[in-house]
C-alpha cells in the first residue's frame, strides 16, 4: 500500500493529488526563498491565518445563495480576499502606530484567527454545514478530494512558479540591497508587495492539502534547509523548490496510504526531516562540519602557542598542548624538546618575525591584512617577497631552515 | 523647462536656471514622527565637481542623499539631476549605500553584486551576456577585487565590501556618483583605492558627491564641501565654505579646528 502510494499506484486521484502536492512544496519552497531573503518570514504567517474567516463567509455566502458551499474556487477566492484585509491592516498597523511588524502580525493574526473559528462553529450547527468539512481547512486532508480540486492545486502552484521567474531579480535586489534597488528607480513597496501577493497565491492554493496552520511550515522550511546547501540565491531558491516539492510528495503519498493522518502534518514532518538532514551534514554550513572545523582550528591554536614556546624556552601549562606536542614527536616525556621540535619551533618563530616586520611595512598591507595568526607567510608570499621581508628582520645570523 | 520660479516676496517670478548643476536640491525637508532630520535644505552641486557633506552625527547628511534619491519620501522638496526630474535621470545617477546597511551573509557572489548594476540593462528574464560579464569584472578590477569575483559575500572585510559596493554603481556607467560614508570603517588601503577611483571619475568628468566623516582628509580628497547641520550651513569650494567658522556653526563648541590643514582662513 505504501510502496503503491510513492510509485503513484493508487489510482487516478491520488496519483493526481500527490502531484498536485509536489508541485504546491514546489511553488511554495520557490516563493517562500524570497519571503525568507527579506527576513519576513513571520508575514505569512498573518496571511494563512487570516483566510480562515473569508473561508467561512465564503461557505456561507455560497450556501445563501443557494449553491454548494464547498465549491473550492469559491472558497479560495474567499480567503484570498480575508487574507489581503489582514495583510492590509498588518501594514497600516505598522506605519500609522509606533507598533513593530511582530506585534502587528501576532495581534491580526490572533483576531482573524478566532473570528474564523467563531464562524467555524456557527457552521457546525448549520444543516448545511455538517457535512461541510471546512475543518480539513484546519490541518489539511486529501482523502476524497476532487478531481477538478487537485487540477485547480496543481495550476495555482504551476502559475506561482512562473510568477517568481519573472520577479526573481527585483525580488533579489530588493531582499539584498532595498535603498540600492530604490535608488535605481525600482518600486521596492511594489515588489515587496507582489511578494507577498505571491506568498498569498501560495497559501490559498495550499489550504485544502496543507491547511493554514501548518503552510508557513512549508513556505520556510525548505528555503532555510536550502540555504545550508548554496551560497547563491537563485540555487537556493531551486533547491528550496525542490525540496518543498519532495516534502509535499512524500506527505501526499502517506497520507494517501494512511487517510485518517492529517496531510499537511505529513508534509510538514518530511520537509522537516529534510531540514534535520541539511542542518547536521551540510558541508559548509551544518553543525558537524562546523564543530569540526572548531576543533581543527583550536588543535593549530594549540600547535602555534606550543612551538612558539618552546622556541622562546617558556614553559607550556596546557595538557592539550603538551600531549599534542608529545603525539607529533616535538616534546619527549620528560619535557625537553626533540630536535625536531626545535626546527619546527625555530620555523614558527621565523615566520611570527616575518610577519611582525610586515605589519610595519606600508607595501605589505594587503597582506597584512589576512594575518590570523596561523598561516604560514611562505603560502602567501613569493620568495623575493620573503627576502625582502627577512632584511627587515633584527636577526644577527643565518636562519635555521 | 529647466527653470523653476519661486514666488518671491514682491509678487514678481524668481526663475533659476538648474540645468548647469549635476544635482538641484530645493527647499528639502525631510521629518521622522515631526520632528525635521533636515529643514529647508538647498544644495547645488556643479557637474563635476567633487563634494563632502559633512556635519556631526544625526545632522541629516545620509538623508540628505536618500531623500535626494527618492529612497526616503521627503515632507517637501524639489530635485533636478541635470535639470531633469529624478525619474528621467535615474540611469545618470549612481548610489553607494551604507556599507552596514545590508547583510552580507545573503546567499550570493561578489561578481552578482555588481552585475545587480546592470539589471537595468538586461531585464527581467534575459541572461547577462559575455560582454556585460566582462564589464562587471572590469569594475572590479578598477576598485581591485577582480581576484574575489566568484567568492560569497561573507568571506569579505569591511573595506573590500565597500569596494565591491563601489564596482556595482560604476558598472552603472553614471554621470553622478552618490556616496553614503564609503570611507567608514574601512583599512588604509581600501581607502587609497576608492579615492583613486573617485579622482579618476572626476577627472573623466564626473561628479562625486560624498558622506565624509573625516574632516581631516577633507581637502585632500574634495574640492568642495556642503556642511549641514539639519540646515544648511554652508556649501562651495573650500576656501570659501570649508571655514572655522561654518564648522563651528555645524560642530558646536565641541570642535577644534585648528589641527585641520587647509581650512580657510575667512573671517
Amino acid at each position: 500500500m505504501l510502496l503503491d502510494a510513492f510509485t503513484l499506484g493508487l489510482g487516478y486521484n491520488a496519483t493526481l493529488v500527490t502531484l498536485g502536492s509536489a508541485l504546491l512544496g514546489g511553488a511554495a519552497g520557490v516563493c517562500g526563498t524570497f519571503l525568507f531573503l527579506r527576513k519576513r518570514a513571520l508575514v505569512s504567517d498573518a496571511i494563512s491565518h487570516a483566510t480562515l474567516p473569508g473561508v467561512a463567509l465564503a461557505f456561507l455566502v455560497m450556501v445563501a445563495l443557494g449553491g454548494d458551499g464547498r465549491n473550492l474556487i469559491g472558497l479560495m477566492a474567499g480567503s484570498a480576499l480575508s487574507a489581503v484585509l489582514g495583510l492590509w491592516l498588518v501594514q497600516k498597523l505598522t506605519r500609522h502606530t509606533r507598533l513593530a511588524e511582530d506585534a502587528a502580525i501576532g495581534a491580526i493574526l490572533s483576531v482573524f484567527f478566532g473570528f474564523g473559528i467563531v464562524l467555524l462553529t456557527v457552521i457546525q450547527t448549520m444543516e448545511a454545514g455538517k457535512q461541510a468539512g471546512l475543518e480539513s481547512f484546519l490541518l489539511g486532508a486529501t482523502a476524497g478530494m476532487l478531481k477538478s480540486e487537485a487540477l485547480t492545486i496543481a495550476i495555482g502552484g504551476a502559475m506561482s512558479l512562473l510568477a517568481v521567474l519573472l520577479l526573481r531579480r527585483p525580488m533579489t535586489m530588493v531582499a539584498f540591497d532595498p535603498e540600492y534597488a530604490s535608488a535605481t528607480g525600482m518600486n521596492v513597496s511594489r515588489i515587496d508587495m507582489l511578494t507577498m501577493m505571491l506568498v498569498m497565491a501560495v497559501t490559498v492554493v495550499g489550504l485544502k492539502i496543507v491547511g493554514l496552520i501548518l503552510i508557513v511550515a512549508l513556505l520556510i522550511i525548505p528555503p532555510v534547509a536550502a540555504r545550508f546547501w548554496s551560497d547563491n540565491s537563485d540555487t537556493v531558491a531551486l533547491l528550496s523548490g525542490a525540496i518543498g516539492a519532495v516534502a509535499g510528495y512524500t506527505g501526499a503519498a502517506l497520507s494517501a496510504s494512511a487517510p485518517s493522518m492529517p496531510t499537511g502534518a505529513l508534509i510538514v514532518l518530511s520537509a522537516a526531516l529534510l531540514f534535520t538532514f541539511s542542518l547536521i551534514l551540510s558541508p559548509r554550513r551544518g553543525l558537524v562540519a562546523a564543530a569540526l572545523r572548531q576543533l581543527k582550528y583550536r588543535d593549530q591554536v594549540h600547535m602555534r602557542q606550543g612551538l612558539l614556546a618552546i622556541a622562546l624556552q617558556q614553559p607550556i601549562y596546557e595538557r592539550l598542548t603538551l600531549n599534542m606536542l608529545g603525539k607529533q614527536g616535538l616534546l619527549r616525556a620528560d619535557g625537553v624538546p626533540t630536535d625536531l621540535g626545535r626546527a619546527r619551533a625555530a620555523k614558527a618563530l621565523l615566520d611570527e618575525e616575518r610577519w611582525r616586520a610586515l605589519r610595519t611595512l606600508p607595501q605589505f598591507e594587503a597582506a597584512a591584512a589576512r594575518y590570523d595568526g596561523l598561516t604560514d607567510l611562505e603560502q602567501i608570499l613569493t620568495p623575493d617577497q620573503l627576502t625582502e621581508i627577512d632584511a627587515h628582520l633584527n636577526r644577527p645570523h643565518g636562519v635555521p631552515a | 523647462m529647466n527653470a523653476v520660479s519661486l514666488a518671491a516676496t514682491s509678487g514678481t517670478h524668481v526663475t533659476e536656471d538648474l540645468s548647469k548643476y549635476a544635482m538641484a536640491v530645493r527647499g528639502l525637508t525631510v521629518s521622522y514622527g515631526g520632528k525635521p532630520v533636515v529643514f529647508s535644505v538647498d544644495m547645488s552641486i556643479p557637474t563635476g565637481s567633487m563634494t563632502a557633506i559633512i556635519g556631526p552625527n544625526g545632522a541629516g547628511k545620509s538623508t540628505t542623499l536618500k531623500a535626494a534619491l527618492g529612497i526616503l519620501k521627503p515632507l517637501s522638496g524639489h530635485v533636478t539631476i541635470f535639470g531633469q526630474p529624478l525619474d528621467q535621470a535615474r540611469q545618470r545617477v549612481s548610489y553607494v549605500p551604507q556599507r552596514a546597511s545590508v547583510d552580507w551573509d545573503f546567499p550570493t557572489r561578489v561578481i552578482d553584486v555588481v552585475l545587480m548594476g546592470l539589471y537595468r540593462q538586461v531585464g527581467l528574464l534575459k541572461r547577462f551576456s559575455p560582454a556585460l560579464r566582462a564589464k562587471a569584472l572590469d569594475c572590479l578590477t578598477r576598485v581591485g577585487m577582480e581576484e574575489f569575483a566568484t567568492r560569497q559575500i561573507g568571506q569579505l572585510s569591511g573595506g573590500q565590501q565597500q569596494r565591491v559596493f563601489l564596482a556595482r554603481a560604476l558598472a552603472q556607467d553614471a554621470d553622478l556618483y552618490l556616496l553614503d560614508e564609503p570611507f567608514a570603517g574601512v583599512d588604509a588601503a581600501t581607502e587609497r583605492a576608492i579615492i583613486a577611483v573617485l579622482k579618476d571619475l572626476q577627472a573623466r568628468g564626473k561628479t562625486v558627491v560624498a558622506v565624509h566623516h573625516d574632516l581631516a582628509t577633507v581637502p585632500a580628497y574634495f574640492d568642495r564641501v556642503f556642511i549641514i547641520n539639519t540646515r544648511a550651513i554652508a556649501e562651495g569650494p573650500l576656501d570659501t565654505a570649508f571655514t572655522d567658522r561654518a564648522l563651528q556653526e555645524a560642530y558646536g563648541g565641541r570642535l577644534s579646528t585648528n589641527h585641520i590643514e587647509g581650512l580657510a582662513q575667512v573671517s
